[in-house]
Order: C-alpha cells, then sequence, then structure tokens
C-alpha cells in the first residue's frame, strides 16, 4: 500500500505543534507572512517538518506546493532536522582568500561528513555560508548550539579540528 | 570616568563578552562606582576586542584585550590611574581612525547603540525635527539634491531623484525600504552601522518617509544579522516612547511607523524588485522595470528603497546642510564611503573615507599594507558583480566612475585585498561558483550561462582547460549581460572578464603550461625535493599520508609523483626548506 505524503495519514511519529499555534493564529490575517511564518516554525523545531507545512498551508490558504516553492527557494530552510550543533563554514570572500576551504576540508575529514550532512549520532551538522559578516577575522566558523551562536576565528585546519574535540570531550563529559 | 567595550559581532566574535564580564565583576567586587558600557564596532576589528577609557582630558584605546589584561587595566588605571602602556594601541595602527573621515560612522564605537539618549545627545534626531518643523517635503529633496549623495548600495544612482520619483507618484499609501540585505561576501559595513548606531539609519528613514508621504517603513534584513536585528527592535521601542515613531510625531501632521522582516538567505533579494517579492512572502525573483518601485513596488504601492548606509547619512545632511557633505568628495562622487577592508591586508576593517582618496592610500596608509608584507597583486571591489583592480591601478581615486573605468564596480564597498598567492582564476571561479547558486533561475542566460561557465573555469583550476577556453569564457560573459533581466544576472561574468582582462596570463599559464602562478591550484602543483637540500632526515616520508616519499635515512628523498595528493604536509613539515612547490 502506498503511504500517504501529504501529511494527512503518515504513520510516523507526529510533530507536536502546539507550539506552532500562537503564530499561525497571530500572522493568519496579515498578508505576506509566510516567509516569517517558516522562519518562526524552523526556530522551533530546528527545521521544517512536514505536519507543520500542512498546518501553515491550511491557517494561512496557501498551497502546499507554494509553500515548498518558497521553501527551497531560500538558503536558509531545512526540510531534515539538523545535529545539535550546527558548524557553518564561512565560504566569504575574505575567508576564501585565507585559507577557508583547507578549514573546510579538515572538519568534513573530522566529522567524516560532507557539507549539508548530519554526523550519524545526530551531534553535528556541517553547512558552508556566504558570509558571516566577520571578514577581519577570516577563516572563521560559526557554532551554533540550543540557541547560542559562537564565532571561531581566525582559524587554521588544527585550530578548527581542536574546536570540535573540545566539544566533543565536553559533550562526552556531559553524558557520563 | 567612562569604561566601554566594543560589543559589535566582531568583537563579541573575539571574544568581548568575557573582557565585558571580567570588567563589570572587577568593579562590582571592588566597589568601583563605574558601570563598563557597551558600544558598536569602531571598526579596527584587527585589534579586538576593543577596550576605551575615556578620562576629562584623555580617550586610551585598548586592543585586544582579554580577561586577565582586563583585570590588570581595572586594577593599574581605572584605580591606579597609571594607563597600561604595553596593552594601548600603538600610535601607528590608531592612524587606521585619525585618517579617516566619519559621517555615516559617526557614532559607531562611540555611542551605547541600546540607549536612545546617548543618539539624541550627538545631535539625533535634530534632523528629523528640523524637517518637520520647517521644511516641505520639496525641500528636503532639494537639500538631498544639493548634496549630491548617490545610493550606497551598489548602482550609485542619485538618491534625490529616486525619492522624488516617488514623491511624484500618486496615492495615499506609500512605504519607505531599507535594503540591509548585505549579500556581497566580505562586506559587513551594513552590519556595523545597523548594530552600532540603529537610529540613524532610522531617522534616515524617517526623513525620506516624510519627503515621499509615506507613513510606513519597512527593514528587511539578513537573517544571518541576529544583533542588527535585535538592537533594530528595541531602538525602535525606544523611538516610539520618545515620539520618534508612531502618530503626529512631535506634534506634527506627520505620522510614521517601522517594522523589521528578515531575510531568509538570497543573494539576488538585494535586486529591488526581488526583494520586494520577498517582502510580500514570495520567493525572491526580480521582474521587469518599469514599472519602478517609485511607481509600483510593496504591494503594488509608490516605495522608495535605499541602502542601509544611504540612509544613514540623511540625518547628517539634513542637520549640517547638503553643501556640506557636497563639499567632501570629487566632482560626480560626492561625500564619503564606507568601505569594509578585509583579505590580505594587515589592519581590517571598516574605513570611512572622502570619495576620490586613492585604493593605495586605503590599503597602504590606513590598512597598513600587506599581512606578512607580500607583495599586493591586486585588489577586488564590488564582490560578486565586481572585479578585480591590479596593483599598477592602485592609484585610481574612489569614486564610482574610475572605479568602474578601472574594470571594477563601487558596489557596496567590499575591498579584498589580494598578494601574490592568490589565484586569480580561482577567484573568478569562486565568484562564479557564488552567482551560479545565487540565480534565481528566472532568465535562461544567467541560469544556465552562469552554469556554463563555471565548468569552463572549474576544468581550467583542475588542470584540464583547453584551447579557446578564454574566448568561450568572453563570449558566455556577453551573452549573459545581454540576456539577463535583473543586476546579478548582468553582472555575474564580471569577476570572470575583469580577470580575463587584467590577468589573461595567469589563465594561460593554467591552460597551456598547466601552472598555477599563485601555487594555490592543486591539481596543477608539483612537489620535489632538492636533493642538496634534504638531509634525509625522513620526517617528510613520516607525514606523508599516501606513502609516496621515498629514500634511504640520510640520503636525498623523493617524492613519487603519481602517488602525491598535493596536500602540501611535507613543504610544511621540511625544516630544510628542501620542498620546492612548482
Amino acid at each position: 500500500m502506498k503511504e500517504c505524503k501529504c501529511g494527512g495519514k503518515s504513520g510516523e511519529i507526529r510533530t507536536d505543534l502546539s507550539e506552532l499555534e500562537p503564530i499561525l493564529t497571530k500572522y493568519r490575517n496579515i498578508p505576506g507572512s509566510l516567509i516569517t511564518v517558516l522562519q518562526q516554525t524552523q526556530g522551533i523545531y530546528g527545521y521544517l517538518p512536514q505536519e507543520a507545512i500542512v498546518a501553515i498551508s491550511k491557517a494561512l490558504k496557501i498551497k502546499i506546493a507554494k509553500i515548498m516553492g518558497v521553501i527551497t527557494f531560500y538558503a536558509q530552510f531545512r526540510l531534515n532536522p539538523i545535529g545539535k550543533h550546527l558548524i557553518m563554514v564561512c565560504q566569504g570572500t575574505a575567508c576564501h582568500v585565507n585559507g577557508s576551504e583547507k578549514v573546510a576540508e579538515a572538519l568534513a575529514e573530522e566529522l567524516s561528513i560532507q557539507p549539508g550532512e548530519t554526523t550519524p549520532d545526530k551531534m553535528f551538522t556541517l553547512e558552508n555560508v556566504a558570509c558571516l559578516g566577520c571578514c577581519s577575522m577570516a577563516p572563521v566558523m560559526m557554532i551554533q548550539s540550543q540557541g547560542n551562536n559562537e564565532v571561531y576565528g581566525p582559524l587554521t585546519p588544527k585550530s578548527a579540528r581542536k574546536v570540535i574535540r573540545d566539544i566533543q570531550a565536553a559533550e562526552r563529559g556531559e553524558a557520563e | 570616568m567612562r569604561v566601554t567595550v566594543g560589543m559589535g559581532s566582531c568583537g563579541i566574535a573575539a571574544g568581548a563578552q568575557k573582557t565585558w564580564n571580567v570588567l563589570e565583576h572587577c568593579f562590582k567586587e571592588q566597589g568601583i562606582s563605574l558601570s563598563v558600557e557597551q558600544v558598536g564596532c569602531i571598526g579596527m576589528c584587527f585589534n579586538e576586542p576593543i577596550v576605551e577609557v575615556i578620562t576629562d582630558t584623555d580617550h586610551f584605546y585598548y586592543g585586544k584585550v582579554n580577561g586577565e589584561m582586563a583585570a590588570e587595566i581595572v586594577e593599574k588605571h581605572i584605580k591606579g590611574g597609571v594607563p597600561v602602556e604595553e596593552y594601548l594601541i600603538p600610535e601607528e595602527e590608531m592612524e587606521f581612525l585619525t585618517k579617516q573621515t566619519r559621517v555615516a560612522l559617526r557614532n559607531c564605537g562611540i555611542i551605547d547603540p541600546e540607549k536612545i539618549e546617548e543618539y539624541i545627545g550627538r545631535g539625533g534626531y535634530q534632523g528629523l525635527e528640523k524637517v518637520l518643523t520647517t521644511m516641505t517635503p520639496q525641500e528636503v529633496i532639494e537639500e538631498i539634491k544639493i548634496s549630491g549623495l548617490r545610493g550606497r548600495g551598489g548602482a550609485g544612482f542619485p538618491t534625490w531623484f529616486k525619492w522624488n520619483a516617488a514623491h511624484e507618484s500618486p496615492g495615499e499609501e506609500k512605504y519607505v525600504i531599507c535594503n540591509a540585505d548585505e549579500g556581497d561576501p566580505g562586506a559587513f559595513m551594513d552590519r556595523s552601522l545597523l548594530e552600532g548606531d540603529p537610529h540613524a539609519v532610522m531617522e534616515g528613514m524617517m526623513i525620506a518617509a516624510y519627503a515621499i508621504g509615506a507613513n510606513h517603513g519597512v527593514f528587511y534584513v539578513r537573517a544571518e544579522y541576529p544583533l542588527a536585528i535585535q538592537r533594530l527592535e528595541k531602538a525602535m521601542a525606544q523611538a516610539r516612547e520618545k515620539g520618534y515613531l508612531g502618530q503626529n510625531i512631535l506634534g506634527s501632521d506627520f505620522s510614521f511607523d517601522l517594522e523589521v522582516k528578515a531575510g531568509a538567505g538570497a543573494f539576488v533579494c538585494g535586486e529591488e524588485t526581488a526583494l520586494i517579492a520577498s517582502l510580500e512572502g514570495e520567493r525572491g525573483m526580480p521582474r521587469l522595470k518599469p514599472p519602478f518601485p517609485a511607481q509600483r513596488g510593496y504591494w503594488q504601492k509608490p516605495s522608495n528603497i535605499n541602502n542601509v548606509e544611504t540612509y544613514g547619512n540623511v540625518p547628517w545632511i539634513i542637520r549640517e546642510g547638503g553643501k556640506a557633505f557636497a563639499a567632501m568628495g570629487t566632482d560626480k562622487s560626492k561625500g564619503t564611503k564606507v568601505f569594509a577592508l578585509a583579505g590580505k591586508v594587515k589592519h581590517g576593517g571598516l574605513v570611512e573615507v572622502p570619495m576620490g582618496m586613492t585604493i593605495r592610500e586605503i590599503i597602504f596608509d590606513i590598512g597598513g599594507g600587506i599581512k606578512d608584507n607580500r607583495e599586493i597583486k591586486g585588489v577586488q571591489m564590488g564582490g560578486p558583480s565586481g572585479g578585480c583592480i591590479p596593483k599598477d591601478l592602485l592609484d585610481t581615486p574612489v569614486d564610482y566612475e574610475s572605479i568602474t573605468k578601472a574594470g571594477a564596480i563601487m558596489g557596496s564597498g567590499g575591498m579584498i585585498v589580494m598578494d601574490e598567492t592568490t589565484c586569480m582564476v580561482d577567484m573568478a571561479r569562486f565568484f562564479m561558483n557564488f552567482t551560479q547558486e545565487e540565480s534565481c533561475g528566472k532568465c535562461v542566460h544567467c541560469r544556465i550561462g552562469t552554469k556554463r561557465m563555471l565548468e569552463i573555469l572549474d576544468r581550467i583550476v583542475e588542470g584540464k582547460g583547453r584551447e579557446g577556453d578564454i574566448e568561450l569564457l568572453e563570449e558566455l560573459g556577453q551573452g549573459i549581460i545581454d540576456g539577463s533581466l535583473c543586476g546579478l544576472g548582468q553582472s555575474a561574468p564580471n569577476p570572470a572578464l575583469s580577470t580575463i582582462a587584467q590577468f589573461r596570463e595567469e589563465y594561460n599559464a593554467h591552460i597551456y603550461e598547466k601552472k598555477c602562478p599563485a601555487h594555490k591550484c592543486k591539481p596543477l602543483l608539483t612537489f620535489t625535493i632538492d636533493e642538496d637540500k634534504c638531509t634525509g632526515c625522513g620526517a617528510c616520508a613520516k607525514k606523508c599520508p599516501v606513502d609516496a616519499i621515498r629514500g634511504e635515512k640520510k640520503q636525498p628523498h623523493e617524492i613519487d609523483a603519481s602517488l602525491c595528493t598535493r596536500c602540501g604536509s611535507c613543504e610544511a613539515t621540511c625544516r630544510f626548506d628542501a620542498v620546492h612547490v612548482d
């Protein structure tokens, strides 16, 4: 039997939509709010769950196809969950000139994942971003953990690896 | 005595929060009746975190202040009255500031951006008061015309002309929009201005709104700038409380309010019509002009869109007069411009200078020259829409026309300095990769053309370049320029075309000699060991991840080129400088 993909009867664990309700109520009647609603939804879940998209579609009376068009147009939106720590490696011009590629390579090797991927233990997601605006500290990366943003720079492949190892060590400490 | 800490994004990134905490802790612990004040970015990013101690007679700037240094400054300077000489920013580095002329950045790094009183204390909102009490909208537009202010976001369109067009457009409902979607990778002046002096930009928008007859304003800010958004929200709440926003502002008939909308990460949204689509919650795709936003913009109503820095200049112009602004700069480019100086320059940061200063003066007199005293190769201006200016044109004055003539564009003012280790083909590939990803896909020439150009550049840096590739790039580039609707497509080929024009020999070296003169493109490098210099210590062989280095102990070693992955670890390891790269 084919599984319903529209979110209506999926047998998977349902996303708790209670936090989304106040947002939908607030923006239901304000035209042009789709991007704001999507941003706040992603703020709750860390990504845009299928059920949430369906709920947004119903509340804002915008077709799912159109919402998907907007989601996939903008770099900010994600359709998959991210790890506990989101690593954003800056690939801006100043970072590029100062060797950000080697930093990105070192991070990918250290975590054994490619940009855009999440480690199997759901601990790290690696992403390349256009510019973090800290050009004088190039090359830089920003790590987002539980709503906190920490910027690291100027990096070398070695110091970038160390940042990751320190986080891993701290995580192990927490786990014990 | 006052003590301030620079708390812009880059300051915080460098550890300013920790420095602030230590100072605050010391003050409390030791019963010092001072509070640590936060200010925006002063622009000396290379010295962050910066602590300033202001006495009745003097200013003391401390650079790269960590927690321990902060505690020492409290002990010796604040309590003891003797400045800690060795932590003070040296005189020659202070030239970075003293050689600038600050109009747009007049309050950045000086006031606490979260306190409206400090903005008012430095003449803030006097411009708004002046226009509301003594000027007609036409007079405001005329004053901006006298100032010669041109758009600071890219194209350099006369600001008064846009305002006038929106003013002339019929309609009750009009909008002013601030384009803070600073997408050029390598430019960060808008972020710094919003973080360091949000009221100045807001006041500029209020004055524009009065001039064109708008009652509503929107900031479109990059989502990557959370601190800027947070400070704007705070500033708006304060302005509402003080009566600078809302109904019947300062007792006049003028009513106006502002809101912030966060962008969602699309470079093309810097284009006016795409920005408007995004504000309306749509995919940010540009449309044909006319109608211009001044006729039909946000929600089909007349709208005026300016960049952050443009609005930031407005209150100063109104207060000091258009003539004072026009007294600075060149014949056609008036006033000052903020540049984000970065790349291979010693002192990177934000620099505001009168138009007409030469690029050389900015890089060498203000920026302190090139990192590690290497040779400068050129400077990239205008980001993905701009081009590279080679070193023999460094005496080009910074004004819209001269920079365009030199093969780049003013753009938003990103200035990336490049030295001999920067490969120009790689730079072109870098920008093409960026614009290709950011192309919205509407125009065929831009969507497919940038992809094809990227493929060609990819194969050149991989050592698979073919005869005729340069000509093909030029032909494709021209096609994309001619066949694209918006500024993104029309300027996407610029980085490639300008490097071909200025550094053609580097392209030739990649294609015909299969060499990268800057030693940047890995597939084109050959690593060899100098027999005379090699002592046979074996350190490189141990480091080599693919066991490509062989040799007897104490005998010169050799690299097997067929195994070598050009990782460079042998070169980094060798203490005798025996590994050569070519």
